[in-house]
């Protein structure tokens, strides 16, 4: 038996070997920036696309100069930068292959929007000692159940959405006796849905929890659910659906008068807006994961986010664009940082000291990374209810929680946070 | 004797690789031998003429085990996690086997599928078990010896092409001798194979307890190497792969399945980038063209370049 004469296998070393002859980063060239994101699978459309999108916006305004103060200098520290874009879609196994393909490829990796490449990610990032800029994967179990010295998370975790979204709710129906859930089956949902749980019963001791529908991801179809919801007798139902599931809930609930009958919160509805626009029944209360899209302080950065991109791809940026362009300029901020005056390319460990505990400013406003021993974001948070007006979709009543009040302190679980009455 | 060479060298080979080689390469080469060991084990199975599309169960089983060793039990030794991934999906395939044994064609294969779907179902669930997201394993020890960090990876190769070249080893006595045509004759005529006085039912069960088996060595494998277990390893497209890398390599030689796996791996590493907007394209393209050109697999064209030679 020959094996080494196959064809296949010859065909299969030549491309390792050209892998292998790939070009090391040299002092005068670009810095490379790994950027992982679904550009295939459900999560392409409402979170994938705009968040490559605004990465490949950010990338090359960055390189012209162009972006507002405080990021004016070219690139990071005056270098330019380059992207490595590689697709998120495949499941954990998978990323982590591909993630320690991209390490020798690049400088900084930036990327993963599912929390369980994010968790996976982590540790394998740690033992490549890359540093790598987690920017929109929600769990807070990444620094909770572990420390990292490379890996650092941008964006805030879904902790503050659902415990936002509960404050705004208890502060408007203060008289609020029931709630019951719609989310999807599987971790997102089921933590979400967990959150808000607590959250509502620490708000509101002796709320009843009619009922938690947990229809399968990607279901589509949720007659059943509408119809036990509408049952229910529940004032409030919550969903953190996303994507086809979000859509699918609101064209088949709103005919059937889910929202009216019962004020529904969209803790992650705001990707959903340029796609279904006025379809959105009055009175949604919506979430955008933190300050971003229609919540977005009125700055000059945001605005201009919001023009360029809007410019180029016809449609305003999603909450999935503004933390692509928040981790961006983070890593930015912390370059410059650790750069200083100096001419000389600073190194990692240097870029890592500047991250840690740094307070920059993003399109969704200021963040600062104050969780995680200095690794994790927080931001203020924003929640707002929908309302038609002239034939288009506004967002009105928005409250702001400053970012203190709905994070846990460093070092505390975000679950027995809530659960133990949300204090300081 | 020339399986013994064939043995010694590839264990040469892949501890050399495992010494030599940069870390990513390292992890794509433990990745394949895992997928190739559960190939393996759906090629004993495909010689009595079943395809099982649930793999997938036994891979996360192997995996889960070893997981929940290392996360649970504070069981950190990667020995211990093989074996126990081997043994703990074995028992299942000893159960479900029972059952599954005494069906057959597009029966026995959707069967499968739904045994590997409710595990999945089950997963999804368990909040503690993380749901989707899964979780990390460290395996630090290796017999008791405690490994460096940058070592551990290394070591495990080792020790999965040890794994991997005593299985093939196995399934290449068994295959080659009376099991072996006795699985072929089920899979070309049972009734007869009845007549003559063997069980069908029998051959069947054990060659599904052996895949099942070896499914599950090859999760815990999969497992030490990524670090992280989620219940994407038991999902139909997982189940879904290992039928695809067995179809790319042909069932005719032991060595055929670590081939595709390899060819598998890399195929999916350069389309991801280099095409990375249409990878999954490129692998149905790849399949396709398979499928036409080489029906019997990738290993025709070794066959065909020995019978020429």
């Amino acid at each position: 038996m020959r094996p080494l004469s196959s064809f296949g296998l010859r065909a299969a070393l030549a491309a390792f070997v050209f892998l292998l002859a790939a070009p090391a980063s040299l002092a005068q060239q670009p810095i490379k920036v790994g950027i992982v994101t679904f550009l295939s699978g459900p999560a392409a459309g409402p979170f994938g696309i705009p968040a490559r999108n605004a990465a490949e916006l950010t990338a090359e305004l960055l390189n012209a100069g162009t972006v507002p103060a405080p990021y004016t200098q070219k690139g990071f520290g005056g270098t330019p930068i380059e992207l490595v874009i590689i697709d998120e879609a495949g499941g954990p196994q998978k990323q982590v292959a591909e993630y320690r393909n991209l390490v020798p490829r690049v400088d900084i990796v930036i990327g993963y929007i599912s929390s369980g490449d994010c968790l996976a990610i982590a540790p394998v990032a740690e033992e490549q000692k890359k540093l790598t800029v987690l920017f929109d994967c929600g769990t807070p179990r990444i620094f909770e159940d572990a420390s990292y010295k490379h890996v650092f998370r941008t964006g805030p975790t879904g902790t503050m959405d659902n415990v936002s979204v509960a404050l705004y709710l208890v502060e408007r129906t203060p008289n609020v006796k029931s709630i019951a859930g719609l989310n999807q089956n599987y971790a997102w949902g089921q933590d979400s849905w967990a959150d808000f749980e607590n959250a509502m019963k620490t708000l509101k001791p002796g709320i009843e929890v009619k009922t938690s529908q947990m229809p399968k991801l990607f279901a589509g179809q949720f007659g059943a659910e509408i119809t036990t919801l509408l049952g229910s007798g529940a004032e409030v139902i919550h969903s953190s659906m996303w994507g086809g599931d979000l859509e699918g809930l609101v064209l088949q609930g709103a005919p059937r008068g889910l929202f009216e009958k019962h004020k529904v919160v969209l803790s992650a509805g705001e990707p959903a807006i340029n796609r279904l626009g006025t379809r959105i029944p009055d009175g949604t209360i919506l979430g955008a994961r933190g300050p971003f899209g229609p919540f977005a302080p009125d700055t000059d950065l945001a605005r201009w986010l919001k023009t360029t991109y809007q410019d180029r791809y016809h449609v305003p940026p999603n909450y999935a664009s503004f933390k692509m362009t928040q981790a961006i300029l983070g890593v930015k901020a912390a370059y410059e940082k650790a750069k200083g005056s100096g001419n000389g390319a600073p190194d990692q460990d240097k870029i890592i000291a500047a991250l840690e505990n740094l307070a920059f400013e993003g399109p969704g406003g200021p963040v600062k990374m104050a969780l995680g021993k200095g690794h994790q974001a927080i931001m203020d948070a924003a929640v707002g209810t929908t309302k038609v007006e002239g034939g288009e979709l506004k967002i009105v009543d928005v409250a702001r929680y400053s970012a203190d009040k709905v994070n846990p302190p460093d070092g505390v679980k975000s679950e027995a946070w809530i659960k133990s009455g949300l204090k300081k | 004797m020339k399986a013994a060479i064939v043995a010694i060298a590839s264990l040469v080979a892949l501890t050399a690789l495992a010494l030599l080689s940069p870390q990513w390469l390292v992890f794509m080469a433990m990745l394949a031998l895992a997928k190739g060991v559960v190939v393996l084990g759906l090629l004993v199975l495909m010689r009595t003429g079943l395809v099982s599309f649930g793999q997938g169960l036994y891979f996360g089983i192997g995996a889960y085990a070893a997981a929940l060793l290392s996360h649970h039990l504070h069981v950190a030794d990667a020995a211990v996690m093989l074996l126990a991934g081997a043994a703990t999906a074995g028992l299942v395939a000893a159960l479900l086997g029972l059952l599954l044994a005494g069906y057959r064609d597009i029966f026995f294969a959707m069967l499968s599928l739904a045994f590997s779907m409710i595990l999945y179902g089950v997963l999804v669930k368990s909040a503690a078990l993380g749901s989707t997201d899964g979780f990390n394993l460290h395996a630090r020890t290796f017999f008791g010896v405690a490994l460096a960090p940058g070592v551990e990876r290394r070591v495990f190769l080792i020790a999965g092409a040890v794994c991997a070249v005593v299985v093939a080893l196995l399934v290449h006595r068994l295959l080659g001798g009376h099991w072996g045509r006795l699985a072929t004759g089920v899979r070309d005529n049972e009734l007869r194979v009845a007549y003559l006085g063997a069980s069908p039912y029998r051959v069947v069960y054990v060659n599904y307890l052996i895949a099942g088996a070896m499914a599950g060595l090859g999760g815990a494998l999969a497992a030490l190497a990524v670090g992280h277990v989620d219940p994407e390893m038991t999902y139909w497209t997982t189940s879904g792969e290992f039928v695809f890398i067995a179809i790319l390599g042909g069932i005719q030689s032991i060595l055929a399945p670590f081939m595709a796996a390899t060819i598998f791996e890399a195929l999916r590493t350069i389309a991801s980038q280099y095409a990375p907007n249409v990878w999954q394209m490129s692998l149905g393209l790849a399949m396709l063209a398979i499928i036409m050109f080489l029906p019997a697999g990738l290993w025709t064209l070794a066959e065909r370049r020995r019978r020429s030679a």
